[in-house]
């Protein structure tokens, strides 16, 4: 894993780093890590563990399709250093479902069809998820508004809206 | 990113020893302006001190004002109950700050270290006299349309770009300072420097000086305030131009007034000349005209950001206009 890492982060002609042990609770699943400190949260999901739910879009902080909850808050996952995140609780959209069991909102995501390419949509869900607990936003206004940190330019806003809409009607979140 | 070692601090005392005597070394807090220029090779610090371990955390109201820790979360300061009820202006500026992802990770603190969004200093390759000290300002003949109307030089008219710190400076907020000397209280006011001959000297904080808090002293217009921002699309955009403004209205005649501007000056903007128009006159259209024509009579526009002068004068009357009528 060290030399993997230093290999990975350190890059052509860059010295080899000093890594720092990391423990991410990922999905409920606690992982010990020795991470160049160079590396994002973001990273350190996709390529040291291969949870590849959350996707890099612009890398940085301006699309959200790196959305991941933090210890049950949305954040950008490609701005917070994995090491930053040390001892942390870490969802990504494959920890919404239970299993097989899709929860409402991914449901509502289906039914609506609130997808195009679907690149955005992890992180869509996982923004949506943490926008229904935090109870800011019911209507379609609010709802664009405090999604607004997921900048999807393919044109689904108005199916994704529907979608939070119906479920945070329902109130079963 | 380049290279650089990482520790955690758990008190202020070990944060500051470790960066005072290293001009290298940087705190990290939320790390959302930092992490994102350290990948854009513009902050290239060889070692940086975590500092969000470190409890200055809280948000405290009492008689005497509003006391906000320095890493409180942008989004806990806004949600919090008493900083909406009693300084709205600073709930409003925040909500008007950034996405809810990137106000859960940034904090107050690193609100007010956040650098310019001026392309020119973001990116590599172009002259930037913030970025390489002397090396000139491609702005000046490149593209300025989001550039400062107030404050400039001939060597740099960035603006700051945090909405927080208009509001903040409109309400005389205090930024609680210490460092290996000990500790110190800037006025907010003070805090940002004007570009002049050394546009790469940003603030008052010296190497290794950590910022605790920030203090916003009670008032009687603070009750009363509001953030009105413009920008080219609704949400999740800095701002084109954003006012802070408070008021204290008695008998239908101003008896205290607040004004200060963002996106257009090269630090958060605060105008005493155009409240003291507004003291002892009515609450009505014409104070609110008065004062927006002084508070952009130092612009010095360029060419494409001529038209904030106007937008600017149009913001401050509204924002005052509507904030009048409340009373």
């Amino acid at each position: 894993m060290d030399h993997e890492t230093e290999r990975s982060a350190g890059g052509v002609g860059l010295p080899p780093s000093i890594t720092v042990a990391v423990r991410l609770v990922v999905n409920g699943k606690p992982h010990d890590l020795a991470l160049d400190p160079r590396v994002t949260l973001l990273d350190a999901l996709r390529t040291h563990l291969g949870v590849t739910g959350p996707k890099m879009g612009c890398d940085a902080g301006a699309c959200g399709a790196c959305t991941v909850l933090v210890d049950g808050r949305r954040v950008n996952s490609c701005l917070m250093l994995a090491v930053a995140a040390d001892g942390k609780s870490v969802v990504t959209v494959e920890g919404l479902a239970a299993g097989d069991d899709l929860n409402p909102l991914q449901e509502a995501f289906i039914r609506h069809d609130a997808f195009q390419c679907g690149y955005c949509t992890p992180g869509q869900l996982c923004s949506a998820t943490a926008l229904l607990r935090e109870g800011v936003a019911t209507t379609p206004e609010e709802i664009r508004l405090w999604m607004s940190g997921n900048l999807c330019r393919c044109g689904a806003y108005p199916n994704i809206v529907a979608a939070i809409a119906e479920v945070a009607a329902e109130g079963v979140h | 990113m380049n290279p650089f070692t990482y520790q955690r601090a758990s008190d202020a005392t070990g944060a500051i020893a470790a960066v005072a005597g290293d001009e290298h070394a940087a705190f990290l807090a939320g790390g959302t302006n930092l992490v994102d220029l350290m990948k854009l090779h513009v902050m290239t610090p060889s070692r940086l001190v975590d500092v969000n371990a470190v409890p200055l955390a809280k948000i405290e109201a009492s008689r005497d004002g509003l006391r906000i820790g320095a890493l409180a979360r942008m989004s806990d300061v806004a949600a919090d109950p008493d900083v909406a009820r009693e300084f709205p202006v600073i709930a409003e500026a925040l909500l008007a700050s950034a996405s809810p992802q990137l106000r859960n990770m940034a904090t107050i603190g690193g609100n007010l270290m956040q650098r310019t969004r001026c392309p020119y200093f973001r990116g590599d390759g172009w002259a930037c006299n913030k970025r390489m000290p002397g090396s000139g300002c491609a702005a000046a003949q490149g593209e300025h349309r989001n550039h400062a109307i107030l404050g400039a030089s001939d060597h740099c008219f960035a603006t700051h770009p945090s909405d927080l710190a208009v509001a903040l400076v409109a309400l005389d907020a205090v930024v609680r300072v210490r460092g290996p000397a000990g500790e110190r209280s800037i006025p907010l006011r003070d805090f940002h420097r004007l570009p002049g001959d050394t546009p790469h000297v940003e603030c008052a904080l010296q190497q290794g000086e950590l910022i605790t808090g920030v203090d916003v002293p009670a008032s009687d217009v603070a009750i009363n305030s509001r953030y009105v921002k413009v920008r080219d699309r609704a949400s999740y955009e800095f701002a084109l131009v954003s006012a802070a403004v408070a008021l204290k209205v008695e008998g239908g005649v101003i008896a205290d007034c607040r004004i200060a501007l963002g996106g257009v000056g090269t630090k958060p903007w605060r105008i005493p000349e155009a409240e003291q128009v507004t003291r002892g006159r009515p609450a009505a259209a014409s104070t609110y005209e008065a004062a927006a024509s002084i508070a952009v009579a130092e612009a010095r526009p360029r060419e494409q950001n001529a038209f904030k002068v106007e937008l600017a004068r149009r913001v401050v009357v509204h924002a005052l206009t509507t904030q009048g009528s409340t009373r």
